[in-house]
């Protein structure tokens, strides 16, 4: 990594050679601490993936070739049937769901975050405490939120349905979290109480970086509150708008306790993580789940990897 | 082109009152200059009239009509930030259209203006470059470029050139000065606290101190009859010399100042001392003589001095050219 240059003078290369030892110093702890928490138990699930593993025998498990992906199975009758991850609609489905879930929220929470940011960035009294206040839904636990609007939304006792109708906004009450017409959109509101204040802050701290005298500027020239916006703010923090986006997508994508609490068993919610974890543990297929979850991981590391190129997303943090 | 009137305006920040009673007349087509100390008020006055901050008490009228309640848009100024406050993301050209396009200008209009303006200021090769790929001396450029092709009748500069390093602040004040030229009939407001800007740029000057006006006038009439000791001291280079007690008692006043080009070396009488330092500045040499006072006091001589450091001397000061104040300060 560090050729000699042809002319370099001995000293700056100690001084160089001295960076490279400190940069390795300080990097040391974290590289140890993500082979051990992040490495190690990844490679272990991409391995179970390849074994005929189960929670019996994960040990002294045999390796097992793709099969867990995909197998053809020819039977006596000489039908082909083919098994595996890849051809299985119950995964596929879990796909569409999660990325269904992931979309509509990462949208919904982006719009409603800008919006709370740019009422937050602006000046009014007591504006240190309701920052400090809309954190709230973030700071609680996700298992104690998820239990808590399962009561709320508790089709026979929840106070959803009751407020709902004395309002006369419903006729007759609605099974939130089981009626499978409900319940991604049950998920999608809950999760978006609980992710907004973070988007929120996110923008903010990106409002923020903006300075005032460019809108002083945009004042003198005239430009439309709505074109300030447009034109201004908008192209100003979007590269904020892209990472708190990359950090909510990439949560999004892998969900489980909510929908694992609020709607254990409705297929039109269960997303990957949940089918992968069902696979693995209540149906003892610690293979079968492993390699869902080997595709899970795929499919994330693609997704972020063409947002970030599609959307020219700068990670480095220079100009 | 358009006169301002400002009469008895008055700005708080919450319990602070930060301009304290202003009256001030702008001619149209007038170059003013706003100087005084730090924290004095200037920027506030200028953002005042730009309408950036809300009028306390009294009134600015452009023309005649009261302007108090005009959006700075509507006024018909275009300001120069010192900070330049140009927008980071778009381009040179960008930055100079943006305005006047959404105002309603034609794309062949904006397009004119644009090139014109580059032009004139010499950021024609520069136009499709952001912000952050120019130095400072180039984007201080923009930003005047884009207060230019809005074509107002009033520019509003709020030390437009503290942040460029010596040789670019003459070129661009240089540049400032004949933009003030060729556009014929446009008020301009400058705010420094450079000496040499106030006094190369002003058609007048007006000091402020503390929230009030102290004098205003030409370069001229402040430099020879400044009405008191705080702007016989802020105005001119070195600091006019102030003497009391028995210095001032011939002159009946309880103190006087002389410019140090108006101090000569006598061979009798005159003030006695002692040189105790000596700035030569190639053409003209500062010496500093201890009169016995807290300050040296200093003269001004062309070419190099023909007394040395540590030389017994004698001053005097030249005819008609003591400046006398009273006991409040006022000049008699
Ligand atoms: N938004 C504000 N809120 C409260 N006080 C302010 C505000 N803006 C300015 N001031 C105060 O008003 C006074 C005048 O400020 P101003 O910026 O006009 O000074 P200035 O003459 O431009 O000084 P400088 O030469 O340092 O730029 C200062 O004491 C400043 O602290
Ligand atoms: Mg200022």
């Amino acid at each position: 990594m560090s050729s000699v240059p042809e002319n370099g003078t001995p000293i700056r290369n100690e001084l160089f050679a001295g960076r490279v030892r400190s940069a390795w110093l300080f990097l040391t702890p974290m590289i140890v601490t993500l082979l051990i928490v992040a490495a190690w138990p990844l490679s272990r699930s991409i391995w179970f993936s390849f074994s005929d593993a189960s929670l019996g025998h994960f040990r002294d498990a045999q390796f097992y070739g793709i099969k867990n992906y995909f197998k053809t199975i020819t039977m006596d009758s000489g039908a082909i049937h083919h098994f595996g991850v890849l051809v299985d609609p119950a995964w596929w489905n879990a796909v569409y769901n999660t990325f269904r879930f992931g979309i509509v929220s990462v949208t919904l929470e982006t719009v409603l975050g800008l919006a709370v940011a740019l009422v937050l960035n602006a000046n009014f009294k007591g504006r240190g405490f309701v920052r400090a206040a809309i954190l709230i839904p973030w700071a609680i636990p996700t298992v104690v939120s998820a239990k808590i609007w399962g009561w709320m939304l508790n089709d026979q006792l929840g106070i959803f349905n009751d407020i709902l109708l004395r309002l006369h906004i419903i006729s007759e009450k609605i099974a939130w979290t089981a009626d499978s017409n409900y319940s991604m959109f049950t998920i999608v509101m809950v999760d978006t109480w609980k992710t907004l204040p973070f988007m929120a802050l996110l923008i903010l701290a990106g409002l923020q970086q903006i300075p005032g005298d460019v809108y002083e500027a945009a004042e003198v020239d005239g430009v439309h509150p709505l074109s300030v916006f447009w034109n201004i703010t908008l192209p100003l923090v979007r590269p904020a708008l892209m990472v708190a986006v990359i950090f909510r997508m990439l949560d999004a994508l892998r969900i489980f306790d909510l929908v694992y609490i609020l709607t254990p068993n409705s297929s039109q919610t269960k997303t990957m993580a949940v089918i992968s974890r069902e696979n693995m543990f209540d149906f003892d297929k610690l293979g079968y789940g492993s390699a869902e979850s080997t595709v899970l991981f795929l499919i994330l590391l693609i997704t972020v990897i063409a947002y970030i190129k599609i959307g020219r997303v700068n990670l480095e943090g220079n100009n | 082109m358009a006169n301002i009137s400002i009469k008895n305006v008055t700005k708080s920040f919450g319990a602070v009152k930060v301009i304290k009673g202003v009256d001030l007349e702008i001619k149209s087509g007038e170059f003013m200059v706003f100087v005084g100390p730090s924290g004095c008020g200037k920027s506030t006055m200028l953002r005042l009239i730009a309408g950036l901050e809300d009028i306390t008490s009294g009134t600015i009228a452009f023309e005649g009509k009261v302007v108090n309640a005009l959006a700075p848009s509507d006024r018909g100024i275009a300001m120069v930030f010192q900070s330049y406050a140009l927008y980071p993301h778009m381009t040179v050209y960008q930055n100079m259209a943006f305005g006047i396009k959404l105002g309603g200008a034609t794309k062949e209009e904006v397009e004119k203006r644009v090139r014109i303006a580059a032009e004139m200021l010499q950021l024609t090769p520069y136009l499709d470059r952001l912000p952050k790929q120019l130095s400072g001396g180039q984007r201080q450029r923009v930003a005047i470029g884009r207060a230019i092709v809005r074509d107002p009748k009033v520019f509003l500069f709020d030390e437009p050139l503290s942040n460029l390093d010596a040789a670019l602040r003459v070129a661009t004040r240089l540049e400032i000065a004949k933009l003030h030229h060729s556009m014929n009939n446009v008020t301009m407001i400058y705010v420094t606290h450079d000496q040499v800007e106030a006094m190369t740029l002003a058609d007048r000057i007006c000091v402020l101190r503390d929230g009030y006006i102290e004098q205003v006038g030409t370069p001229l009439e402040l430099y020879e009859k400044p009405n008191n000791l705080f702007v016989a001291g802020f105005i001119g280079s070195p600091k006019m010399n102030f003497l009391n007690g028995k210095f001032a008692a011939p002159y009946k006043a309880n103190s006087i100042g002389v410019r140090s080009e108006h101090l000569e070396f006598v061979a009798k009488g005159g003030w006695p001392g002692k040189v105790i330092h000596a700035e030569k500045m190639g053409s003209d040499t500062y010496s500093f003589v201890d009169l016995g006072m807290t300050e040296p006091a200093i003269i001004r001589e062309t070419g190099t001095s023909r007394h040395g450091v540590d030389a017994k001397v004698s001053l005097a000061p030249m005819k008609d050219k003591v400046h006398r104040f009273a006991v409040d300060g006022k000049s008699i």
